[in-house]
């Protein structure tokens, strides 16, 4: 295949635009909606076997949507004017309209579900402790004392229908970021009806991957056993979703391949070289063939249980590299080429500047501290006694 | 030339109005200037362009454009008539010192090549694709036809430099704020044309108010093939090309 | 009477939403610029901002207003078409003090090759020259005046090449 002789981009083209701030965002907005996701397998579609990883899934969830704006602050122009997003929203903005979609998820849908879940520990918790701590707690009781058993039948009753409207909501959440890319025409690399719906499959197979991981670390740091019916099933829905996550980036790209439209030339000669290695080796072979072939494998062999962990473990990691590195091609690969089809530019990421790699780490990192915070303060760990 | 304010009043309606808004300092429109009379719009006749680089230079000057960014910017383009859909672009420093004439043995160097210059800004598109994305309303077209920012309100979050189709849009990299090509809106609400048409030395780049039926461009338009960049985005450009080649990007 | 009170703390929940919901509102009835909507989604506002920039280039006709004779000779000649600034630079503070900013007049060794500079994809009856050969270093205006660039004095032209 013939190649452009010169590398011409567009004078102001030289520096990329979304650094891997943006990459990081919907990798955070993913591993929530995953979360939630996996929540509600259990709440709402009675799976039993995940029941030990249901408030986990929901304190991982908040844990990272509360960090989820922060790379966005770092990398605007100006952070101090972001709140104009909320004040006089652009409507056609699939940004702006974001930004309701998140504060939605965030207090119609999460906050008030683990409030509603945890109400009964909170109101114990707000009788026996003392001091700062108590405030805490009466202040999270929103001054309700009643946990009677006609009390806590209302709260299940009101959280399922949340969790109803929170799966919507997850996708919602995910797809709209999905959309962010996926409606801009500018850019061949993500114009596609289909990003959406790759982003929200890709969102939840991170989320399911990383509640999956937490909860087996933090069951054996506390010393505790890990149930493996609860993580075979887990390990049994990642791979499901997987298989369908993994057939519609394929699509994506055998139309792509076969359609051979204007941009075609320019993408195809970027994947075959900048992005040979996030692309091909990270994303689509250790990141997505290698974890479906080790899920495939414990679901169709007979493998011991020590051998299984392992391999789960193995497959999370792997599963949750591919996931980053798809964002990272979709954000950063998007922007690599030349919107002329010309010619290329490369991403200079250095770590100590503001939206570097040294921030990323910290806002990757971060949002582990706040979940120790929530896991301190509304263990996840007791039986979770539903008034049913 | 002993010349005073009298004096002035006699001259054209134009200058009259210049003269008084370079006196008074801090200009503001023209009192005569209704939005809803006009609707502004660029020719640019590839055939005339001779790549000098005057509009480049013109507009940084007048509109304090940073170094290394551009708000209109000339290409120049190398076709070989077998193979339209790989021409050889470059655009040294967008054109703003002009081109030098390509060493022998590099660009094509076989085959029947045509080469011309295509001068480049934004195209003021009346369905534009970056006033959609704009998540606080910090750019828009007025009703006059001119795609503005809003320095002001802009929270410089990139999203409108990625809806542009046509890369004209940049982030000043001191304000922090989404800027591009304002059509000179400072001066062509005065009476007087952008800074690139009145530094271009073969007016292949004209200023146009389609509203006015006086205006050039209809008889033009009427009697030319012109095109805009990237039809098949459907932005609505209003900056019409003239003898625009096919393999032009 | 039981049921209220079993529900009674979903409705501190609704209260803590709509005291959030009316301090949002408040918040933006004040926040939000007052020309904002006027013409659409848009600070009507920002556009007196992008008018009010100051004017760097004067405009060829605020030039011939007082250089009209200059104008007489530039009618006549090739570069009847090609304005004052498009040389000369910008010029809106000479214009608004003629007096005391003056403009410094170009160096033509660098001045006419940005546009007579021969090149390969200049259209086809554009005047160019290869300088080096038709100059030999020489300034341009040594032979060509450039208001008016056509050669009448054939002295003037000896030892230049076309």
């Amino acid at each position: 295949m013939a190649l452009p002789l010169n590398n011409f981009t567009y004078p102001n083209e030289t520096e990329l635009q979304w650094s891997i701030l943006i990459v990081l965002y919907p990798f955070i907005t993913g591993l929530v909606a995953g979360a939630f996701i996996l929540a509600s397998l259990e709440r709402v579609f009675r799976v039993e076997a995940v029941k030990p990883t249901y408030r986990l899934a929901l304190l991982t969830a908040l844990a990272f949507l509360l960090v989820a704006p922060l790379p966005l602050q770092l990398h605007l122009g100006h952070p101090e004017r972001s709140l104009e997003m909320y004040l006089t929203p652009h409507k056609s903005s699939a940004m702006a309209m974001f930004g309701f979609v998140y504060l939605w998820y965030l207090m119609a849908v999460l906050v008030l579900e683990i409030w509603l879940d945890y109400r009964r520990d909170i109101v114990l918790l707000a009788r026996s402790s003392k001091g700062f701590l108590k405030l805490i707690y009466k202040v999270l009781t929103l001054g309700s004392d009643n946990i009677s058993e006609g009390s806590l039948r209302v709260d299940d009753r009101v959280g399922y229908i949340v969790t109803v409207i929170g799966i919507p909501s997850a996708f919602l959440l995910h797809g709209y970021v999905g959309f962010i890319f996926g409606s801009i025409k500018a850019n061949p690399w993500w114009s596609s009806p289909l990003m959406p719906v790759v982003f929200i499959f890709s969102a939840m197979v991170s989320g399911i991957a990383a509640v999956m991981l937490l909860y087996m670390a933090l069951t054996k740091i506390r010393g505790e056993k890990i149930s493996m019916p609860c993580v075979d099933t887990v390990a049994k829905y990642l791979f499901y979703i997987f298989i369908i996550d993994f057939s519609l980036e394929m699509l994506d790209l055998i139309h792509r391949i076969y359609e051979a439209d204007e941009s075609f030339r320019s993408l195809d000669f970027m994947v075959h070289t900048s992005l040979w290695i996030p692309h091909v080796i990270i994303q689509i072979l250790l990141g997505t063939l290698v974890p479906i072939g080790i899920l495939g494998a414990t679901q169709l062999l007979p493998i011991t249980e020590f051998a299984r962990k392992r391999l789960y473990v193995l497959a999370g990691c792997l599963t949750l590299v591919g996931i980053f590195a798809m964002r990272w091609n979709v954000v950063i690969g998007g922007q690599l080429f030349s919107k002329s089809l010309l010619g290329y530019t490369t991403y200079e990421l250095h770590f100590g500047s503001r939206e570097g790699l040294g921030t990323a780490i910290f806002l990757t990192l971060l949002p582990l501290g706040i979940l120790y915070v929530l896991a301190r303060l509304l263990p996840p760990w007791q039986h979770h006694e539903s008034a049913t | 030339m002993n010349m005073n304010r009298r004096f002035f009043i006699s001259l054209t309606g134009a200058a009259a109005v210049a003269w008084e808004s370079l006196l008074a300092g801090s200009p503001e429109e023209s009192p005569n200037y209704k939005v809803a009379d006009h609707w502004w719009a660029m020719l640019i006749d590839v055939e005339k362009c001779i790549g000098c680089g005057n509009c480049v230079r013109a507009c940084a000057a007048e509109n304090n454009v940073p170094e290394g960014f551009y708000r209109t910017w000339i290409e120049r383009y190398q076709v070989d008539d077998e193979n339209m859909t790989e021409p050889i672009v470059d655009s040294p420093n967008g054109g703003i010192n002009g081109f030098p004439q390509r060493a022998a043995g590099t660009g094509l160097t076989t085959g029947t090549i045509k080469e011309f210059f295509v001068p480049k800004m934004c195209n003021h598109c009346i369905d534009s694709p970056c006033t959609q994305v704009c998540p606080v309303g910090a750019t828009f077209t007025t009703p006059d036809g001119v795609t503005l920012v809003d320095e002001k309100y802009c929270l410089g979050c990139r999203y409108c430099v990625q809806a542009c189709p046509y890369g004209c849009r940049f982030i000043h990299p001191e304000k922090h704020v989404a800027q591009k090509c304002t059509l000179c809106y400072h001066r062509i609400t005065k009476g007087l044309t952008t800074a690139c048409c009145e530094a271009c030395p073969t007016a292949a780049r004209q200023l146009a108010d389609l509203k006015n039926p006086k205006d050039p461009i209809h008889e033009f338009m009427r009697t030319h093939s012109v095109q805009v960049l990237k039809p098949q985005m459907a932005t609505g450009a209003k900056a019409f090309y003239a003898h625009l080649d096919g393999s032009v990007r | 009477m039981n049921r209220f009170k079993d529900a009674e703390h979903l409705l501190r929940v609704a209260g803590v939403f709509l005291i959030g919901v009316t301090a949002f509102l408040l918040f933006r009835a004040w926040f939000v610029p007052p020309s904002f909507g006027q013409y659409g989604h848009y600070r009507a506002d920002s556009m007196k901002d992008v008018a009010a920039l100051p004017v760097v280039h004067a405009g060829h006709e605020v030039c011939e207003s007082c250089h009209s004779d200059v104008l007489d000779v530039k009618k006549a000649g090739k570069h009847a078409g090609v304005n004052c600034e498009a040389c000369h630079g910008p010029q809106g503070k000479h214009a608004e003090d003629p007096g005391s900013v003056k403009p410094v007049l170009p160096d033509t060794s660098v001045l006419c090759a940005r546009c007579h500079e021969a090149n390969s994809a200049k259209p086809k009856g554009f005047p160019a020259v290869v300088t080096a050969e038709h100059s030999m270093g020489m300034p341009c205006n040594t032979c060509h005046k450039p208001h008016s660039p056509k050669i009448v004095d054939d002295d003037a032209a000896k030892g230049g090449k076309k």
